[in-house]
């Protein structure tokens, strides 16, 4: 297994790197053209979530694969900025508490096959998601 | 990252030429809303062939991009959005809403002259 790749997350430029190693980490791991965009898409909003609401964080692109010969990629996109008070509220289409288009968390949702949030108002949030080779 | 913006007759062009940061984003908003007055255009094509994703960061702008080029009259098509990441976009949930897309740039020249037409 390729080792993990962490990208610190602290400007809008960072969010450009970071999905734009993930699509190149996807690619490796043997991804479509279809699906690394789809996991760059995913990084970029995740990252950008970072920018937006914590300042700064990080992204760490994990190949993963399983026992039974599944292969994939799994995103952690970390942060100890202020997490997310309701996160069903966060979750839900169309919510933002920042004027965005809120389809940034249910989009990701969407976009990767698994997805995990972890938040708390006051100790920062992970969201880890992973997409596996069809 | 500058985006190029070109200006054939009554339209302008811009073509994104690589990713964008969410900064070069708002900097093609205002340089191409500024030139729009600037020229009094009557179009505008955003050719987005080379963008790498359409974040939901990225579509808000080409939506308010095309809504003040709207308040001067004007109208704006995006073109070369690439399959993938259209396919993205949809899953996302993301919609461009009423801005009208085509595929290339003779495409979204064709769409604007018969528009211009269609008023005169
Ligand atoms: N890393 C984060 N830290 C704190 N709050 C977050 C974070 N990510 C998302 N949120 C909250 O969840 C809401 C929904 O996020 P999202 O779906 O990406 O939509 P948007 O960014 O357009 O508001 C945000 O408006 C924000 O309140
Ligand atoms: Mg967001």
């Amino acid at each position: 297994m390729p080792a993990d790749t962490q990208i610190l997350i602290a400007s809008d430029r960072d969010v450009v790197a970071a999905r734009q190693q993930g699509r190149a980490v996807a690619l490796r791991a043997g991804f479509s053209m279809s699906e690394a965009t789809l996991i760059a898409t995913a990084i970029s909003e995740l990252a950008r979530n970072i920018v937006s609401y914590a300042n700064q964080g990080s992204v760490t692109l994990r190949p993963v694969h399983r026992s039974n010969g599944a292969i994939g990629l799994t995103i952690v996109a970390s942060d100890s900025g202020p997490g997310i008070a309701d996160v069903t509220l966060a979750l839900r289409d169309g919510y933002s508490s920042s004027g965005g288009l809120g389809l940034g968390l249910p989009g990701v949702r969407r976009l990767m096959d698994e997805f995990d949030i972890v938040s708390r108002a006051g100790s920062g949030t992970t969201v880890t998601v992973t997409k596996w080779l069809p | 990252m500058q985006v190029p913006i070109l200006k054939q007759g009554g339209v302008l062009i811009a073509t994104i030429q690589a990713a964008l940061s969410d900064a070069d984003l708002l900097e093609l908003r205002t340089a191409l809303v500024q030139q729009v007055v600037r020229y009094r255009s009557s179009g505008v094509i955003v050719d987005v062939t080379a963008m790498d994703v359409m974040d939901s960061f990225a579509s808000r702008t080409l939506l308010e991009i095309s809504h003040m080029i709207r308040l001067r009259g004007a109208a704006t098509v995006i073109v070369g959005i690439q399959p993938e990441v259209a396919f993205a976009m949809v899953q996302l949930g993301l919609t461009l809403e009423d801005i009208p897309t085509a595929l290339d740039l003779e495409e979204g020249l064709a769409y604007l002259q018969q528009k211009a037409r269609s008023i005169n």
